[in-house]
């Protein structure tokens, strides 16, 4: 079976008397590296310039807020489950009287970590999870010097209320109109006392 | 006495910092050049273009620490770098840069000085280069860096032969005059020296490259087989020392290329434009011209210097002393026979 049409048959044959004055063959090949002079350098420059991503780029993770700015995730672990690379650790607790605003469920992760050494950015945590809570970005992980540094606490991972973090374009259409039924649970709001199913569509 | 003084410590001074300043952006330009060979940008985050890189790695070197291995001979091991560096500034003393410019009635000729055995000096000059090589490699008490000395010094003095004999070809052409001031001063009116010797300028060429140690010929700092050959031990600037003279030695031979066989500050019809626009012979506008077509022709070889290295691959040892010895010599040989036969029919030479 031929892999490539640019396979050549190895021959073993004497050089020729033009061969091993090997001025013709230094011409050809300075002729290539001039014309390569002239060519399309391929450099990105790359804090300057930055190369278009796929909206559904999976970098560094985002731990998302609902509308009111409380934390959608709840601990429940099935990311951790997910996760090819045991990348991900969590505590829960419970959710005290007044903490509506802060936790949509009952129970929260109070600690929740990435190790971003371990993570390979597969995505399946932003599969599994029930809870629209973790999503990937187009972030990519900073640098750092110390390996400690790369376990990422909610500190790096919870969504800043000022500045939001659009993943719409990491769901399908249907996705997104599916997520709207009401009896869903992740689709209720909190109004200060108590939390109301979503609008009928 | 003191105008003289004065004119030729002006001279020393603007021929050693031009030596410099073309080594230091030799060492930006080749990396600039590579990258442009390769599809790449190359070094632009210092400054414009990235021309502060050569200040930047210039600081570096300063800064990075200096050790002197315990087992070596310590005075020897600062000597190597040192004469290396002075042998390679040296040569640019012989070199005529432009035309002479008349201030007052008085010649102020545009070169450090001008000794009748010029080409000799620039080959004994050249071979002492050697020395610093061969000293820093022994010094080292290295296993590779002995290696790499023997290999850079037997390299030299291999290809030194055949440089030599074209050399000589060169010199039956022109006359027989061994000064640099007249040999290019010869080329001024009529055809340039390459159109009498090409072969002995191919010749030549092969033999600047080996001799500045540059690819195809830079087995003596083979990474792949001598770790960093004759500079393995050394650090800092006393390895920005070596490096720096191998630019200035790159800068030395393209100059004195395009001064042997390309006419130096000549340019084809100089007399018809300086007459055109009006300049007197001596003016000192006539010699910047000059200078800046010297320059040109000495920009053009380094980038050939360079455009070879990101060509060609490495050469094999044995392939490299082939070369030189079965290829390069008789061929240099014929070339002074053919060149002796060729000026005796046009009766420059008489038995
Ligand atoms: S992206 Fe993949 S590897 Fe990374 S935390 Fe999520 S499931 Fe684990
Ligand atoms: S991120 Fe999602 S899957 Fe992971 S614990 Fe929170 S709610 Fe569960």
């Amino acid at each position: 079976m031929k892999l490539t049409s640019r396979s050549k048959v190895v021959s073993n044959k004497e050089q020729s008397f033009s061969e091993s004055l090997y001025l013709p063959g230094i011409i050809k090949g300075m002729s290539i590296t001039l014309s390569h002079l002239f060519k399309r350098r391929a450099t990105v420059k790359y804090p300057d310039e930055l190369r278009p991503m796929a909206g559904v780029y999976r970098g560094q993770h985002v731990l998302k807020r609902d509308d009111i700015g409380a934390e959608r995730c709840t601990a429940c672990g099935l990311c951790a489950v997910a996760c090819p690379a045991e990348a991900i650790t969590m505590e829960s607790a419970e959710r005290k009287k007044g903490e509506e605003g802060m936790y949509r469920e009952e129970k929260y992760a109070r600690i929740y970590e990435i190790n971003m050494l371990r993570c390979i950015f597969c995505g399946l945590c932003e599969e599994a999870c029930p809870k629209e809570a973790i999503f990937l970005t187009d972030k990519i992980v900073d640098t750092e010097y110390e390996r400690e540094d790369f376990i990422y606490g909610k500190d790096k991972l919870v969504e800043k209320m000022t500045a939001r973090i659009d993943v719409t374009k990491r769901q399908t259409k249907e996705v997104i109109e599916f997520k709207k039924l009401p009896g869903l649970k992740h689709n209720e709001l909190f109004d200060g006392k108590s939390l109301n199913k979503g609008k009928k569509h | 006495m003191i105008a003289f003084l004065i004119y030729k410590t002006i001279i020393c001074v603007c021929v050693f910092g031009l030596s410099l300043g073309v080594a230091a952006y030799s060492t930006w330009w080749e990396r600039k050049f590579a990258s442009f060979l390769q599809d790449r940008v190359g070094p632009d985050r210092a400054g414009p273009f990235g021309l502060l890189q050569p200040l930047a790695d210039g600081g570096k070197m300063f800064f990075k620490e200096e050790i002197i291995p315990n087992v070596s001979n310590r005075f020897l091991f600062i000597l190597g770098p040192s004469l290396f560096m002075i042998t390679s500034l040296m040569t640019g003393a012989i070199i005529p840069w432009s035309k002479d410019v008349t201030i007052g009635g008085v010649v102020y000729p545009m070169q450090i000085t001008d000794i009748n055995i010029g080409i000799l000096y620039l080959l004994g000059v050249a071979s002492i280069g050697v020395y610093g090589i061969m000293i820093g490699g022994w010094a080292s008490n290295n296993k590779f860096a002995l290696l790499g000395a023997v290999r850079a010094s037997s390299q030299m003095i291999s290809y030194e032969i055949a440089m030599g004999i074209s050399v000589i070809a060169l010199i039956i052409t022109t006359g027989g005059t061994l000064s640099l001031r007249e040999i290019v001063a010869q080329q001024d009116a009529g055809l340039c020296n390459f159109v009498y010797q090409p072969l002995g300028f191919l010749i030549f060429f092969i033999c600047a490259l080996a001799e500045t140690n540059r690819a195809p010929f830079d087995l003596a700092e083979c990474e792949s087989e001598l770790v960093g050959g004759y500079h393995t031990e050394y650090s800092s600037m006393k390895l920005g020392l070596f490096l720096f003279a191998e630019y200035i030695n790159m800068f030395v031979s393209s100059a004195i290329m395009a001064g042997f066989y390309f006419g130096g500050y000549n340019f084809p019809f100089a007399h018809e434009f300086y007459n055109a626009i009006g300049l007197a012979e001596g003016s000192w506008l006539i010699s910047l011209i000059g200078f800046g077509c010297y320059f040109t022709k000495i920009f053009l070889f380094i980038c050939l210097f360079m455009w070879v290295r990101w060509t060609l691959p490495r050469f094999r040892y044995d392939q490299l002393m082939n070369l030189g010895w079965k290829i390069l010599l008789p061929l240099s040989l014929l070339n002074l026979a053919i060149t002796v036969v060729v000026e005796y029919f046009r009766g420059n030479i008489h038995f």
